[in-house]
C-alpha cells in the first residue's frame, strides 16, 4: 500500500494485469485498507471463475462443452447483446472456435469492484485494471499512453464519474481480429480510447470499435454519450466531436 | 429559471456572433487545442467556411459557457456546449444533425503528472518484471 497526500493506493497483478485502486483522502486508513483488500479479493475470485487461461474456470468448462454457472450464462448473454449492437464486430468466439470473453469480463468486473467500494461509502476513487478504469468523483487527471513509447503519454485528460478503456495492438502484439471481414488482424490503427458513462460500456465499445479499423471512430461518434480518441500507425490521432471536453487545459 | 435562460441565450448569441466575426475575418479560428485541424464536408452555401470552431469562454454569472460551432454546407448545423454552468443539470449536446465531425491532430508527448494512464493491457514480461521490483521497493 502507498499513501500519498492522504490518498490510499494499492497495485497488484491479478488476471494477468496490474490492478490499481486509489481512494482519495481517506479518513480511516485501517478500514480503507480492508475495503481495498475486499475489492482485490473480488478480482481474484473473477480470475478463478472467468479467466480464459485457466482450465478450471467457467470459460474452460464452456469451451469443453460442460455445464456452466448462471453468472457465466449472464456474461454470455451480455456478449451476445454486444455482438448484435456492434453488427458482429464484438465477438467473443475466436478463429479457433473457442470463446474468450476477456473483452467483456474486465469492464464488468471493474464495475462490480466499484460497486463494492461505493456501498462502503467512498465518493472519490478509481479502479483501474490494465489501463481500463472506472473513475468515481470529480477531476481525476488521466493520460492516454503513447502507443509507440510506453513511457510517454500523448494526451492529458480531466475525468469525472466515467469509464475509460483503450483497445490496442501494441502491448500484446496483435491480439484483436476483425471477425466480420477477412479474419485479418487490424493493422491500420494502433490504439482506440473510449470514454463513456462507465467502464463496462467503454471497454466493450473500445474493443468493438477497434475491430472496425479506421471506421471505428465513426462508430463511436454516432453513439450518444461516448467519445473516442483513435491513433493510427502513423501517429495521427482522430477524435470525436465531443472529445475535447475531457482534455485538460492545464 | 427565466433569468438564467435569458443569460444563457444572451451569452450564446454573443458567442455565436463572435464566432461569426472570426469566420468572416480570418483563416484561423481560435482553438484551445493547438494542433487540431478539422475534416469538413460540403460546399459553402450559407456564407460560412465548413469546419468546427471553438468559441471563447464566457462568464455566464452562474458559471462559464464555452460553445463549439459546427459548420457544414456553409451553415451552422450544430452547437456543442463544452462548458456550461455546473450547478444546473443540462443536456450537453444540442444536436441539429448527427453528422460526424471528426477532428485530427498529430500526437505529442505530454509532461503532466497524472493519476492513471489508459493504454492497452500491459502483460509484456518486461513490464511485469519492472512493476514487480518497484512494488518490492514500495512495500
Amino acid at each position: 500500500m502507498t499513501i500519498s497526500k492522504n490518498n490510499i493506493k494499492k497495485v497488484e497483478i491479478v488476471m494477468g494485469m496490474p490492478i490499481t485502486i486509489e481512494i482519495y483522502k481517506s479518513a480511516n486508513n485501517k478500514s480503507t485498507n480492508k475495503d481495498i483488500e475486499e475489492a482485490f479479493d473480488y478480482f481474484r475470485e473473477v480470475d478463478e471463475k472467468y479467466s480464459s487461461f485457466k482450465e478450471t474456470s467457467e470459460v474452460g468448462k464452456y469451451n469443453r462443452g460442460e455445464e456452466v454457472s448462471a453468472e457465466m450464462k449472464e456474461l454470455l448473454k451480455l456478449a451476445a447483446k454486444t455482438k448484435l449492437e456492434t453488427k458482429g464486430y464484438f465477438d467473443i468466439r475466436k478463429p479457433n472456435g473457442k470463446i474468450d470473453p476477456s473483452g467483456i469480463v474486465k469492464g464488468w468486473a471493474i464495475c462490480n469492484a466499484v460497486d463494492i467500494l461505493r456501498k462502503k461509502g467512498y465518493k472519490k476513487f478509481f479502479v483501474d485494471a490494465g489501463g481500463d478504469a472506472e473513475i468515481v468523483g470529480k477531476n481525476w487527471k488521466w493520460g492516454i499512453r503513447n502507443p509507440f513509447n510506453k513511457k510517454e503519454i500523448v494526451k492529458v485528460l480531466k475525468l469525472s464519474d466515467c469509464g475509460i478503456a483503450t483497445s490496442g495492438t501494441y502491448e500484446r502484439g496483435q491480439h484483436i481480429y476483425d471477425p466480420v471481414g477477412e479474419k485479418a488482424e487490424i493493422t491500420d490503427i494502433v490504439s482506440l480510447t473510449v470514454i463513456g458513462p462507465n467502464v463496462y460500456e467503454a471497454d466493450r465499445l473500445a474493443t468493438s470499435a477497434f475491430a472496425m479499423g479506421r471506421a471505428g471512430i465513426e462508430f463511436i461518434e454516432k453513439l450518444k454519450g461516448l467519445e473516442g480518441y483513435m491513433i493510427d500507425k502513423d501517429g495521427v490521432a482522430t477524435y470525436t466531436s465531443g472529445f475535447e471536453r475531457y482534455v485538460s487545459l492545464l | 429559471m427565466k433569468k438564467f435562460f435569458l443569460s444563457v441565450l444572451a451569452i450564446g448569441i454573443f458567442v455565436i456572433y463572435s464566432i461569426h466575426l472570426k469566420l468572416g475575418g480570418n483563416e484561423n479560428p481560435s482553438v484551445a487545442v493547438k494542433t487540431s485541424n478539422t475534416i469538413s464536408s460540403g460546399a459553402p452555401a450559407g456564407g460560412y467556411k465548413d469546419g468546427t470552431y471553438l468559441g471563447n469562454v464566457a462568464d455566464a454569472f452562474y458559471g462559464n459557457i464555452q460553445v463549439q460551432a459546427v459548420i457544414s454546407g456553409g451553415r451552422l448545423t450544430n452547437v456543442v456546449f463544452l462548458q456550461y454552468p455546473s450547478d444546473r443539470s443540462t443536456s450537453r449536446m444540442i444536436n441539429a444533425q448527427a453528422d460526424p465531425m471528426l477532428a485530427q491532430e498529430a500526437i505529442q508527448a505530454q509532461s503532466a503528472q497524472v493519476s492513471g494512464v489508459s493504454g492497452a493491457t500491459a502483460t509484456s514480461g518486461a513490464f511485469v518484471q519492472s512493476l514487480g521490483s518497484a512494488l518490492q521497493q514500495a512495500s
